[in-house]
């Protein structure tokens, strides 16, 4: 048996608002989303059904988005879900000196938990992170810049249930970065960013044409306020 | 005859190659007053020269050959990449977003719409159709249904990361490009499907449009224009094809993300059956400062066809590794050397680039020296420019490992629905994985050539071409290699069978 709690019912509401009242199938992806949340990692059968009842769609079209997108667990994980990038501009960095240590280091092969339900490790595609790898996501949050020693600096302060604080932008490259700067350095951007209005077009070019309140009128749009 | 074709097809390449030329340009500080200045006046040039032939138009052509490169700070448009300011509104406002917004939208859709045509911005998320073109097919007049604008915030393309910069940095310049690209095609909403993997920068761009909202910048009467745009903010769950057009539509309907044929192109049933413009990031992130400083600005940079700055990614095995702002047709050695610190063991030492995310093939380092990075340059060579995201292998790497891990890497994210992409990319797998080992025969080379042609093109989406052509740039540039490892196998295994004692080797052959 599955449902949502009273404080996640407030987000099932503002996530329906999002999509026109005919499509409410297209909240299905952001309601399993919250189902995994509050089931701690992973999404059983019965939120399935349950999300199904919400959207008003036959339980299948449920089954058939949580079983086609990778970031749905349908069975139980880790409290570490240990995500690491294995394409190849990642492979190329040392992606798989990592996959090693970690399995060395957990003592489990790619795929399994832990005995102790601390770590799962799964090897996943591309996570969008490519110059700073190699790299990981543990949960939500992206481990970059990974080295043989900062990885088994990483396990072991979740082991003790502190993992690193997310740096300024919302990752941690584990060398020191900030972010996307390369470990020698930014290349340009050295000057104060232009402020607002400087090098804009001249005012002769910007002479208003039409009242764009009037484009709505004149689009013929049956503009529904719900 | 397939290697006599390709010692041809090299040859050719290499008279195709363009040739630079030492070209100095007097510096402009003060242009007119007509037209806004443009900053990096007196470009830094290479000098190099190609002799190939003595004859008059060829000397000709090369005096007025200009060489790109060298972008000034003041021309650079992501002003935060790095983040040195702050990503919310009032650093977006200091940086020169949100600028009399209501005074561009006041000048008309079609003024926006030619603005952006003039500018020649081309889309920024890979196929590279221009952004003008496309925005001018959505209707004019509803026929009772609305029109939406979708954003393409599904970076999942190997060796991109320039996406999640924009959007954790600089969200305001994307919502503000959605009100401006919004307005011209008549879309009330827009719609930005972010990969569910980025979860920081998902939560960056909900507290900017919330932030937006708050300011009167979105809702009703954005910005004081008098159009009502709204945005909303929705997160994929992990699948590449999510980032095809189609296969975004259907994911933002609630489905598996499987895309659709075209035609029924967007423009005309797209997302929920109305008309509907899907663009890239970046494409839209450009677009109000284009038009705040001209579409002659903007297209001051690059090689005709192929106009305005772009976000490269560079990385593998270099020596800083990096997403940087740049022009159009920059050399890519200037690229490499200039930003990221160069090749690790120097230049020299370069095996193969891929230019433009996984999706396009390789490319040796022999035309690396020379090729420029712009979408006609790179198509020249049969390559592409894609999402500019390089990633480069120097001589450690191991060419057939890295093509056969992307070959892994499309079977994975092959959605299933038709059969050349579904069973392709399963068996082009398979092959490169004996492949890598060696444990094939030469035959299958050109059996794997053959059947990265039959999914080629013969597929619902882009998928079937993208997992194709590593393959084919593999075979087309390091089929020696290939061949050796078949022979270093089949020697290794025949020295084992030998240890063995057995003679079962004369069966073997």
């Amino acid at each position: 048996y599955f449902d949502f709690t009273i404080e996640n019912y407030e987000r099932v509401n503002n996530i329906l608002n999002r999509y026109p009242g005919n499509y409410k199938q297209a909240a299905i992806i952001p309601l399993l989303d919250l189902a995994q949340r509050q089931c701690g990692g992973w999404v059983p059968l019965a939120a399935m059904d349950k999300i199904a009842k919400i959207v008003e769609q036959p339980p299948m079209a449920v089954y058939e988005v949580c079983t086609f997108y990778t970031m749905f667990n349908r069975t139980k994980v880790g409290k570490y879900f240990i995500q690491l990038c294995g394409t190849t501009p990642c492979m190329i960095c040392g992606s798989e000196e990592i996959k090693q240590t970690i399995e060395e280091h957990l003592q489990i092969k790619e795929g399994e938990t832990t005995p102790d339900g601390l770590f799962t490790l799964r090897e996943v595609e591309c996570l969008g992170s490519c110059a700073n790898a190699p790299m990981i996501q543990l949960n939500d949050d992206y481990y970059e810049c990974l080295s043989k020693e900062s990885t088994i600096a990483l396990l072991e302060a979740c082991k003790k249930g502190t993992p690193p604080e997310m740096g300024k932008w919302g990752s941690l490259p584990m060398n020191g970065q900030v972010s996307c700067e390369g470990p020698l350095g930014k290349t340009s951007l050295f000057e104060e960013p232009p402020g607002p209005g400087k090098f804009m077009r001249s005012d002769e070019e910007l002479v208003a044409k039409i009242n764009p309140a009037d484009v709505k009128v004149q689009m013929g749009y049956q503009y529904d306020e719900g | 005859t397939n290697r006599r074709e390709n010692k041809m097809m090299r040859a050719l390449h290499r008279l195709s190659r363009p040739l630079l030329r030492t070209t100095t340009r007097a510096s402009s500080a003060a242009s007119s007053a007509a037209v806004p200045a443009a900053a990096s006046a007196g470009r830094l040039v290479l000098v190099s020269r190609k002799a190939m032939s003595s004859s008059a138009e060829v000397s000709e052509a090369q005096r007025n050959v200009v060489v790109h490169g060298g972008l000034k700070d003041a021309d650079r448009i992501f002003t935060n990449l790095y983040g040195d300011g702050s990503p919310w509104i009032d650093g977006a406002i200091k940086r020169g977003d949100w600028h009399r917004t209501k005074d561009l939208i006041g000048m008309g859709r079609d003024w926006i719409i030619e603005e952006i045509k003039a500018s020649g911005l081309r889309g920024r998320g890979g196929a590279g159709f221009p952004t003008g073109l496309k925005w001018s097919f959505m209707p004019k007049v509803s026929d009772g249904r609305p029109q939406y604008l979708v954003v393409n915030a599904d970076e999942s393309e190997p060796g991109t990361c320039k996406d999640r910069e924009i959007m954790r940095k600089d969200p305001h310049k994307l919502i503000e490009g959605c009100l401006v690209a919004g307005f011209a095609m008549g879309a009330h909403a827009a719609y930005i499907y972010i990969r569910g993997e980025f979860t920081y920068e998902a939560e960056c761009l909900e507290r900017a449009v919330a932030e937006a909202y708050k300011k009167g910048m979105l809702g009703k009467n954005a910005a004081g224009s008098g159009w009502d745009m709204d945005v909303y903010v929705h997160r994929g769950a992990g699948a590449y094809i999510c980032g095809e057009e189609t296969g975004l539509i259907e994911s933002l309907e609630g489905k598996p993300g499987k895309p659709r044929l075209k035609p029924p192109f967007p423009a005309n049933v797209g997302l929920y059956g109305c008309p509907s413009t899907v663009n890239n990031v970046e494409t839209i992130a450009v677009a109000p400062t284009i038009l705040r400083r001209g579409a002659s600005w903007f297209s001051s940079f690059g090689r005709k066809g192929n106009h305005g700055t772009k976000l490269f990614c560079i990385s593998g095995h270099i020596n800083n590794p990096i997403t940087v702002e740049e022009e159009m047709s920059i050399p890519m050695k200037d690229l490499i050397e200039r930003h990221a610190g160069g090749v690790r063991g120097g230049w020299d030492n370069l095996l193969a680039v891929i230019p433009g995310g996984s999706s396009v093939p390789n490319l040796t380092k022999e035309v690396c020296d020379t090729v420029l990075m712009d979408f006609d340059a790179l198509r020249e060579v049969t390559s592409g420019l894609g999402t500019a995201g390089l990633f480069v292998f120097d001589k450690s790497a191991d060419m057939i490992k890295g093509i056969q891990r992307l070959s892994y890497f499309y079977k994975h994210e092959s959605c299933g629905q038709c059969t050349p992409c579904r069973e392709g990319t399963t068996w082009l797998w398979k092959v490169m994985k004996r492949m890598e080992l060696g444990d094939a025969k030469v035959e299958e080379i050109d059996m794997l050539e053959e059947l990265t042609r039959q999914i080629e093109g013969h597929t619902i989406c882009a998928l079937g071409d993208a997992a194709a052509w590593p393959v084919q740039g593999l075979i087309r540039n390091f089929r020696p290699q290939m061949e050796e490892r078949i022979a270093q196998y089949k020697l290794s295994q025949q020295q084992q069978q030998q240890k063995q004692g057995t003679h079962a080797d004369q069966a073997y052959n």
